[in-house]
């Protein structure tokens, strides 16, 4: 499930929309080391983006760069169309929700939420309404006078966030967010944090190597890898249309093979590959003959007991060579007659027991998918 | 934060070292003066060394020492060991916070207070049992003993509570009983904080002045108290001589041990990185 | 056949033995590694200070030891307890002990503060080094601490003398005319103490400030604090259990000071060490001595216990 973007519309695609955040060819390196490589990325008002990647990638490079506490070895970051090179974080607009919260031990809740008003002189009743409005916004009204130590975990989340929020900045940073929180706490946290970023409208980028996380909270993720954004998308762009092996198997999974491509034009391809010819109802930019890679996500291939009515492309024959159990659907490996294993995932329309309809081991069984299911891959 | 100095702190640091090492320097200095007038330069010489080489006294005073000092170190190290991890891996026990106090007050206790409250003990057991009949080389050890453990068990309580309990529940678990737990577990990962117990123990009994000098008999000197009655009445060339070696020993001892630990620290890092690039 | 049997019931006495013991082991070897440090404590370093209250409460004479008893038997069972305490309203009236007292209490809590001053920013520099500058500036930090305590005090005697190394620079240069008067003053001792003690007070610091979270200071700035507003309401919060670590450190030994005063001080800095160890020697005054460390004790056990918190919070927290 996805949240729609504010003011339902993409500002990405809107030519005249003005970006809040320009990164523009930044790198950083750290001695030796690049961490972020030349890079650049539009962000827009309202957007909940995400950094995407596995550790070492330069998400969380880049996020500091953004926040203040890494200054870019060359290139340039504008935050509101303000340079931001000389800018230190205490003068910045954004505030960053750190990853081990940093919540300050020797002040309550109350203070530490205060703490960011105070350094901008804002009147004292003023920031009693502010962190009171911010303490019912995050549901910690009750805590307020407690200190971090005696809070849980997903509490002092909260307060992190809180102060993060209070001050209304332009951009709010946060760093792996749900990182330290259990499987239960972090679903049900996830959509209360895309909720609290519609109800207040700020700018949110979020850094996380979880996947289902960022599919869940954003309106756009960008993919990054060894210091590069290898594919910048909505959700459903990324998943459905990968650019590259990389990305198709990153998110989710993915059965890839190698093929080459036999037929080509304007309203379709094919491709022939290990698993048979492959058949795309869309034109794509390649040429026949020429070599290509091939993706399909698991659930969309079915799987069938009974051999199919006509024979032709997108279909395979296989046995069932594990299965993984997962209660509400399963994992099958299907081995194919030349050897090469096919991952497909379905639900469990019948309970196990059923040995008539349920699919079990060393079965033989039917492969075939849709002709709008198969991606094609260009690295 | 590391590596984030700013420029205030550095100018800090330098005088501080300054402030260390100068005096300590000068002395080195001046050991090898000519003159018998320290602040009077003399030229370049070494005929103090040669003074101290021959002053047999002085050999006395070193000998007997070291041999207070090795054995204060060594009975003071277990004694340390055993309060410490007493203290650490215990629990509550009768009698702990008692306990707890007593490791304490010896690092913060004014000397003149300790050695006069053992030169009083010793002399009413004496009056009340015959012993000890006279003081020295024994009642000197006792007393460094006593306050050495103390600065032992703190290194040692700081070494298990960094160490953590999970290799010795490890270990009860494969079906260690405690006492073994103990003996072929903890005692060996503690062993780098007992050495450094030790040569704790070793470097205060060597230093000590005061306790030494309320609890000493008529007989043998230690070094410090040497020192002192050379010292009180002005400066003494062949005491300069004494520091510089004294002082060089001791870098040189823990330059050494530095070396030893960083090798130690550079080469299970290297076997972290080597098993970590295999296994990936 | 029977000297088989005589060998087994030898081995077999031998192992029933050897089995007792290592169970007596097994199931009290806990008592055992508590009993020895602490019976070690209990008559060594505990049950001195009760001889030393008793002497407190008797009478100087001319004896052996120099005191009169406090129990003594007067024939027919009887038990005579003599409990003087002339020693204490001798010693509280005497403008004399008193004042050095109060000086010994002023000099340590001054050079308390100034060791503060100094090793605060030397131990926080430390910490913002380099890995490789920390190790070598915590091992310059730590070798001072390992030469003799006597040796460096001496050093200072050098320096600071009227024909000392500084006053020989500064007539050298040209500064000043005549030697500025610094050993045997108080300035002296002042110098002596806060150069012994000052590692004591920048290895606590160090080991609190190591362990602060990097992020802290970081959250501070991304929410808009300036660095020395994020030091005073951040930072040095955080450091308190440092500071009191390390100031106690330093202010409960440099009160009962005996080589520094005696050394840079001569006779003209009254402090309490000093003047302990000349009434117990040179007087021999033992009951008197014995009040006056009496009182001592008394005036440092606050602080004590303070310092004894702290190190039992720290290694619970560890824990």
């Amino acid at each position: 499930m996805t949240v729609e973007p504010n003011a339902g519309d993409s500002p990405w695609l809107d030519r005249d929309a003005e970006p809040i955040v320009q990164i523009k060819n930044v790198t950083k390196k750290f001695g030796d080391f690049t961490a972020v490589n030349g890079v650049d990325l539009d962000i827009y008002k309202g957007e909940l983006f995400c950094l995407l990647g596995g550790s070492g990638c330069g998400k969380t490079t880049l996020l500091r760069m953004l926040a203040g506490f890494e200054t870019p070895t060359s290139g340039n970051i504008l935050i509101d169309g303000g340079d931001m090179s000389t800018v230190p974080p205490y003068e910045r607009p954004t505030n960053m929700m750190f990853q081990s919260y940093a919540l300050f031990p020797h002040m309550t809740v109350e203070k530490n939420i205060a703490f960011g008003l105070q350094q901008d002189k804002v009147p004292r009743s003023e920031i009693d309404d502010r962190v009171h409005d911010v303490l019912q916004l995050v549901e910690l009204q009750d805590y307020k006078k407690r200190k971090p130590q005696q809070l849980s975990g997903g509490q002092r989340q909260r307060v992190a966030l809180a102060r993060a929020l209070v001050k209304k900045p332009k951009l709010l940073l946060l760093d792996e967010p749900l990182g330290a929180l259990d499987k239960r706490l972090r679903k049900q946290t996830q959509f209360e944090l895309a909720n609290i970023q519609e109800q207040v409208g700020i700018t949110f980028i979020v850094v996380t190597h979880d996947q289902e996380e960022a599919m869940t909270l954003s309106t756009r993720i960008a993919v990054m890898d060894a210091g590069k954004f290898v594919q910048i998308g909505t959700p459903t762009e990324i998943y459905e249309f990968p650019e590259t092996r990389f990305v198709a198997d990153f998110i989710g999974s993915a059965n890839i093979l190698d093929g080459r491509v036999i037929e080509d034009s304007s309203s379709h391809v094919k491709v022939a590959t290990d698993l048979g010819e492959i058949f795309i109802d869309q034109g794509q930019s390649v040429r026949s003959g020429s070599q290509i890679w091939v993706g399909i996500r698991p659930e969309k291939i079915q799987l069938n007991k009974k051999p199919p009515k006509k024979s032709g492309t997108n279909q395979a024959i296989g046995i069932v060579d594990d299965i993984g159990y997962l209660g509400d659907s399963s994992i099958y490996k299907i081995r194919l007659e030349s050897g090469l294993i096919i991952e497909v995932a379905a639900p469990n329309l019948t309970r196990p027991m059923d040995r008539e309809h349920h699919i079990t081991w060393e079965d033989t069984v039917y492969l075939n998918w849709a002709p709008s299911s198969a991606m094609l891959l260009h690295a | 934060m590391t590596g984030t100095r700013s420029r205030f702190l550095t100018i800090m640091i330098t005088f501080g070292m300054a402030f260390f090492y100068i005096p300590m320097i000068l002395l080195i200095i001046y050991s090898f003066n000519h003159s018998k007038l320290v602040p009077v330069w003399g030229g370049w010489s070494t005929r103090w060394y040669k003074v101290l080489f021959e002053s047999e006294e002085v050999w006395n005073a070193v000998s007997l020492s070291l041999q207070i000092a090795l054995v204060n170190a060594t009975v003071a190290t277990i004694l340390g060991t055993l309060a410490g991890l007493a203290m650490v891996r215990f629990g509550r026990f009768r009698g702990r916070t008692l306990f707890g106090g007593m490791l304490v007050a010896p690092l913060v206790m004014p000397e003149v207070i300790t050695g006069l409250s053992l030169l009083v003990f010793f002399i009413s057991l004496k009056e009340l049992f015959g012993w000890p009949a006279e003081r020295g080389f024994t009642t000197i050890t006792i007393a460094h003993i006593t306050f050495s453990l103390a600065f032992v068990a703190v290194i040692v309580q700081a070494r298990l509570t960094g160490m953590g309990q999970t290799l010795e529940e490890a270990a009860s678990d494969l079906g260690a009983k405690p006492f073994k737990v103990l003996t072929a577990i903890t005692i060996p990962r503690l062993a780098p904080g007992m050495i450094s117990g030790w040569l704790l123990a070793f470097t205060l009994s060597l230093d000590d002045l005061v306790i030494a000098s309320f609890v000493k008999g008529p007989g043998a000197d230690t070094l410090p108290i040497l020192i002192f009655s050379r010292i009180r009445t002005g400066l003494k060339p062949d005491v300069n001589a004494l520091a510089t070696i004294i002082i060089l020993i001791v870098a040189v001892c823990v330059a050494i041990a530095a070396l030893i630990m960083f090798q130690q620290q550079k080469r299970e890092l290297m076997d972290q990185q080597l098993a970590e690039r295999d296994g990936a | 056949m029977s000297e088989g049997g005589q060998i087994g019931s030898n081995g077999l006495k031998g192992a029933g033995l050897m089995r007792r013991f290592s169970d007596f082991l097994q199931s009290a070897w806990k008592t055992i590694v508590v009993f020895i440090p602490y019976a070690w404590l209990l008559i060594f370093f505990l049950f001195p200070f009760f001889i030393v209250a008793k002497i407190s409460l008797a009478e100087i004479t001319i004896a052996s030891p120099p005191f009169t008893k406090m129990i003594e038997w007067a024939g027919n069972g009887i038990v005579n307890i003599r409990l003087v305490f002339d020693n204490y309203s001798y010693i509280l009236s005497d403008s004399l002990y008193y004042k050095t007292y109060l000086n010994s209490l002023k000099i340590s809590l001054i050079s308390t503060v100034m060791c503060l001053l100094i090793g605060y920013p030397m131990a926080y520099g430390i910490v913002r080094s380099g890995p490789v500058a920390k190790r070598v500036l915590l091992f310059m930090i730590i070798l001072p601490f390992w030469t003799s305590f006597l040796l460096r005090v001496y050093a200072w005697m050098g320096l600071l003398a009227d024909q000392g190394t500084i006053n020989n620079l500064l007539i050298g240069l040209g500064i000043i005319d005549e030697p500025i008067r610094m050993l045997y003053t108080e300035f002296a001792v002042f110098v002596g103490v806060v150069y012994t003690y000052l590692p004591f007070m920048i290895l606590p610091l160090y080991a609190n400030m190591e362990k602060l979270d990097g992020s802290l200071t970081e959250a501070a700035a991304d929410l808009g604090s300036k660095p020395t507003n994020t030091f005073f309401k951040v930072t040095l919060p955080l450091t308190y259990p440092g500071i009191v670590a390390g100031s106690l450190l330093v202010f409960i030994p440099a009160t009962g000071e005996y080589v520094i005063p005696d050394l840079l001080g001569g006779g003209n800095v009254l402090m309490i060490g000093r003047l302990l160890f000349n009434e117990f020697f040179s007087n021999t005054d033992w009951p008197v001595a014995s009040a006056v460390a009496i009182i001592l004790l008394f005036l440092l056990v606050l602080p004590m216990t303070i310092y004894q918190y702290y190190q039992a919070k720290a290694v619970e927290e560890g824990q």
